[in-house]
């Protein structure tokens, strides 16, 4: 039976008012008293000597306040890198500065020059036009391969593009070089996993401001993670001490992870209030957000399976290029390392992986995590092979899969990269997926396809994924420059009711309304007597945000533990109210009862005797009901599944229509099911996006070929099909406490190579041996494929 | 600078603009109606649909003085008389056919218009008339779901 309210319930989101009725309150809603707006000055060459920037013209326009350029920032912070990487020789990765705005050198077509403080938008962006830049350009560097051929310079003072060169586990490269030389068959396969544009539908803004009288900042900005803005912004780019910083992130109108990042943009408008003693305002336009929101993905790969004669896997070499873009953005360098090496044993036994990555600067927009970050880039290469293999070997790709998975009495199993998967039964999603997906039942739809003129391919596949990021003390060793905790405080108010504030941060997850289903489950009262507040600095506890799928895996927990705390503490209170001992007590359905005996006390007069402590154990207890925890995981939580694509492709014209979806998905426990089903169909479609559709391309000289929604194809919604999603197979997390996964990333990790697996299917069937073809797989992709 | 006078949600509205103010601009702005959205600037999105004289109109597409005599209808004037969601608005709910909420005033706006050009669309009608309208989150399938089922709360009301 399905629940109707606490874990488990789908539940109403209570946000969606708000959200459906125009009183959202998104950054741009927001305008601060006196405020004055900034538009910036944007190199549109990628690669050139910035000789001179001449604002005076500009300066003297109507409305203008003050014109900042790169040597406003002498005296201030670049904008850091969050994660130091290792390379194979023990030396440590390039890291050249990343000033707010440009100092000698524009580096991407987007980099910002100027800034332009006028009274209206209007006006600044008037008078933007009219600041000179004197510009030597330079050949630009887009391909990797170039890049790390000679050609031009990204950062001159580096003497090459390479970032790190990352060998993991480097211990193993020559018993996987051994394994592969010596085995019965190896696949390899060449492939791109394609450069995409998160593209949230809010664009980025942000508003900064500054109390003179209290010498107190503040900035409003689309954050996924307020705290970590405060921080990174306030440590290491402006000098600001925390205490006289506030950081608050509203209603977001989406992240995907191009919003966890500190911009260039926020630095700005912050310093700038300081600077001119009144607020000032950015709104991104879409244009702007292309060239400047953090791309995700575009590596470039090879990757060897070797089997033995029975398709058992042997060993996995793997050789990826990643571009970095011109700038180190905040988590870039974890993505192609830690967040992709470390998932390459898939689902799978495979004894041997060995992991090369090569980070490289271009001159484009700086790369970072996007919904799934690494993990994506990882699945697809892994399950290409896999299905590449199959067909090498004339075995049933599924089968393929069954025969490698790790058995469900394997858990908790360590894979040869360093991780430890807790649980998991892989099996069971696969037959869960052969059943929702009727897989039985393709020959007979591939024969209505054929009478149609139409090839009908069904591609299959399994992902795992790391989320409930992660382990403080692990990833320190790793190079993280924070820890990875959350934090949760919970507030009893005095007639009961629950405010809980968050280190998490919800721009469209539905924290609002999962955290209270857990918290009343826990209090055993009504889910409206819980409050979420999330968002900002000022009232919540430090906390690292939201993202990699962590919010109800980490955040989550830690709003247990506060929970459990005021739980504990509740109950010294009732036991002094009954006059018995406190192991007597018992706290059910939210009742204070002593065992075995009908005394009872309720929930709202324990709440209430906190607050109003007459009868009270004052020499033993604190007044007051309110608790903080922090939460660091154990471990990673390892979301696993399969999934299922059907495609009809029109060998006329090589156009690809996806007939059918399904994903077996293994969460752990489930809070809201209604919002899980709502996350992996947004990934699925993210996914869908990139393997058919999404390409952010660059041309020799750096410009952004793909830089608006006519040029850059954006999932419109009679490209995505009807959706079958199952979470039906459950295997709890075992180091958490409330046994769950996370589900935010797992769509779009599961669903490109599903894709792109049915396509290669399609054409396979249809006598036409491709191999492989590169995302996104478009109507031309196929047609030259087909025909040679 | 101009002056313009429209009705928006049933209200009578004036104020002073530039030729170059969009509609969308003015709404936001100077009449402090943020629940329309601008999510590009390509006129491409659907974030900022609105209704002028009853037809789905990208408000980023209009300038404000166009609007001069016009009857505006924005998302703000979508719940009920009482306060209360209105019937699309109540089956994006019921349906989860909103996560961030961007894209939804202007999904709710194009969704309000469908359903009175056509009062039970299939689900290929729907996906063909949002042709305008992005949503990066859902993947749109709640969306459709949500707007059927308004189609037919809408088809049942009127019965
Ligand atoms: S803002 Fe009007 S279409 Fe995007
Ligand atoms: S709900 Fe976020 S863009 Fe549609």
């Amino acid at each position: 039976m399905p629940k109707d309210f606490g874990v488990g319930a789908s539940t109403k989101r209570r946000e969606d008012v708000r959200f459906l009725t125009g009183n959202g309150q998104y950054t741009d809603d927001m305008n601060v008293h006196g405020q004055a707006h900034v538009h910036f000055v944007r190199s549109e060459v990628a690669n050139g000597v910035l000789k001179s920037v001449d604002t005076s013209a500009a300066a003297a326009m109507a409305g203008v306040v003050r014109v900042f350029t790169g040597a406003d920032f002498e005296g201030v912070g670049g904008l850091p890198c969050g994660w130091q990487i290792t390379d194979r020789h023990g030396e440590p990765m390039k890291e050249p500065a990343h000033p707010v705005l440009a100092q000698g050198k524009v580096r991407h077509v987007g980099d910002p020059i100027a800034a332009v403080v006028a009274e209206t938008a209007a006006q600044a962006r008037d008078a933007a036009e009219a600041v000179s830049c004197e510009i030597e350009e330079q050949p630009a560097v887009t391909d990797m391969k170039a890049a790390l051929g000679g050609g031009a310079l990204v950062h001159d003072e580096i003497g090459s593009n390479l970032c790190y060169d990352w060998g993991f586990v480097e211990e193993n490269r020559e018993a996987v070089e051994e394994a592969i030389r010596g085995a019965h068959h190896v696949t390899t396969l060449e492939l791109t996993n394609n450069r995409l544009i998160p593209n949230a539908m809010e664009p980025r803004v942000a508003i900064g401001d500054y109390n003179p009288s209290t010498d107190e900042s503040t900035l409003y900005t689309t954050s996924q993670n307020p705290h970590v803005i405060r921080l990174l912004m306030g440590a290491f780019v402006l000098g600001l001490p925390e205490h006289k910083l506030r950081v608050v992130a509203p209603d977001v109108g989406g992240g995907f992870g191009s919003k966890i990042f500190h911009y260039a943009e926020e630095a700005l408008c912050t310093f700038a209030a300081r600077q001119l003693k009144r607020a000032v305002k950015w709104t991104a336009s879409r244009s702007e957000s292309f060239i400047t929101d953090a791309h995700g993905r575009d590596h470039v790969t090879k990757i060897e399976l070797a089997l033995d004669k029975d398709g058992n896997f042997l060993a996995i070499r793997t050789e990826t290029c990643a571009n970095m873009g011109a700038y180190l953005s905040t988590f870039s360098t974890s993505v192609p390392t830690w967040l992709h090496g470390t998932l390459m044993a898939g689902n799978y036994k495979t004894p041997l992986i060995y992991v090369n990555v090569k980070a490289v600067f271009t001159n484009t927009v700086p790369v970072d995590a996007y919904r799934g970050a690494g993990r994506p880039e990882a699945t697809f290469q892994l399950e290409r092979v896999i299905d590449k293999a199959a067909r090498e070997l004339n075995m049933n790709p599924i089968e393929l899969r069954r025969r490698n998975f790790i058995g469900a009495d394997e858990f908790p199993y360590s894979t040869p990269v360093a991780v430890q998967y807790d649980t998991g039964n892989y099996q069971a999603t696969m037959d869960k997926l052969v059943d929702i997906a009727d897989i039985d039942g393709f020959s007979g739809r591939a024969e209505s396809s054929a009478a149609r003129g139409k090839l009908r391919g069904l591609g299959v596949n399994c992902y795992i994924e790391a989320c409930g990021i992660a382990p403080s003390n692990l990833v320190g060793q790793l190079g993280a420059r924070a820890g990875l905790y959350e934090s949760a405080t919970v507030r009893v108010n005095a007639t009961g009711s629950v405010t809980v504030m968050t280190g998490s941060h919800s721009h469209g997850q539905g924290h609002e309304t999962t955290f209270p289903q857990v918290v009343a489950d826990m209090l055993g009262i009504e889910e409206g007597q819980v409050n979420i507040q999330h968002g900002d600095t000022a009232n919540t506890p430090m906390g690292m945000g939201t993202y990699g799928s962590r919010s109800i895996a980490v955040g989550g927990a830690a709003m247990v533990r506060a929970t459990e705390k005021i739980i504990s503490k509740a109950k010294k209170i009732a036991a002094h109210l009954l006059e018995a001992p406190e192991g007597d007590i018992e706290f059910k359905d939210g009742s204070f009862a002593v065992a075995g005996t009908d005394k009872s006390v309720a929930w709202g007069d324990v709440c209430l005797a906190a607050y109003v402590p007459h009868n009270y154990p004052l020499e033993e207890l604190e007044p007051g009901l309110e608790e903080t925890a922090f939460y660091d995981p154990a471990n990673f939580t390892f979301p696993a599944g399969a999934y299922a694509c059907e495609v009809e492709v029109d060998p006329e014209t090589g156009k690809v229509d996806i007939c059918s979806f399904a994903a077996a998905d293994d969460f752990g426990n489930v809070i809201n099911p209604m919002i899980v089903d709502g996350q992996v169909h947004g990934g699925i479609a993210q996914g869908i996006g990139q393997a058919l559709l999404e390409h952010a391309t660059y041309d020799d000289n750096g410009q952004l070929l793909a830089g608006s929604y006519m040029d850059y194809a954006m999932p419109r919604a009679d490209d995505v099909p009807s959706l079958v999603v199952d979470h039906s197979c459950q295997t709890p997390c075992t180091h958490n406490p409330l046994g769950v996964k996370g589900c935010g990333e797992a769509g779009a990790i599961g669903s490109p190579p599903a894709v792109v697996n049915a396509v290669i299917d399609a054409l396979e069937r249809g006598g036409h041996s491709v191999g492989h073809i590169d995302m996104p797989v478009s109507p031309s992709r196929v047609w030259a494929a087909i025909n040679g | 600078m101009n002056e313009v006078s429209f009705v928006v949600n049933g209200r009578e509205v004036s104020g002073e603009v530039e030729g170059r103010t969009l509609l969308s601009e003015f709404l936001r702005e100077n009449l402090r109606l943020t629940g329309t959205h601008v999510g590009c600037d390509t006129s491409q999105c659907g974030a900022c649909v609105v209704h002028v004289d009853g037809n789905a109109v990208k408000s980023c597409t209009m300038f404000a003085l166009e609007a001069e005599g016009s009857n505006v209808l924005t998302i703000e004037g979508m719940a009920n008389e009482d306060g209360s969601l209105g019937v699309i608005q109540q089956a994006f709910q019921d349906h989860h056919g909103l996560q961030c909420g961007f894209c939804t005033p202007g999904m709710v706006m194009s969704a309000s218009a469908l359903i009175s050009e056509n009062p039970d669309p299939s689900e290929m009608e729907i996906r063909d008339y949002l042709e305008g309208n992005i949503c990066r989150c859902t993947g749109y399938h709640n969306i459709v779901k949500a707007i059927q089922a308004a189609a037919e709360a809408t088809r049942t009301q009127a019965a």
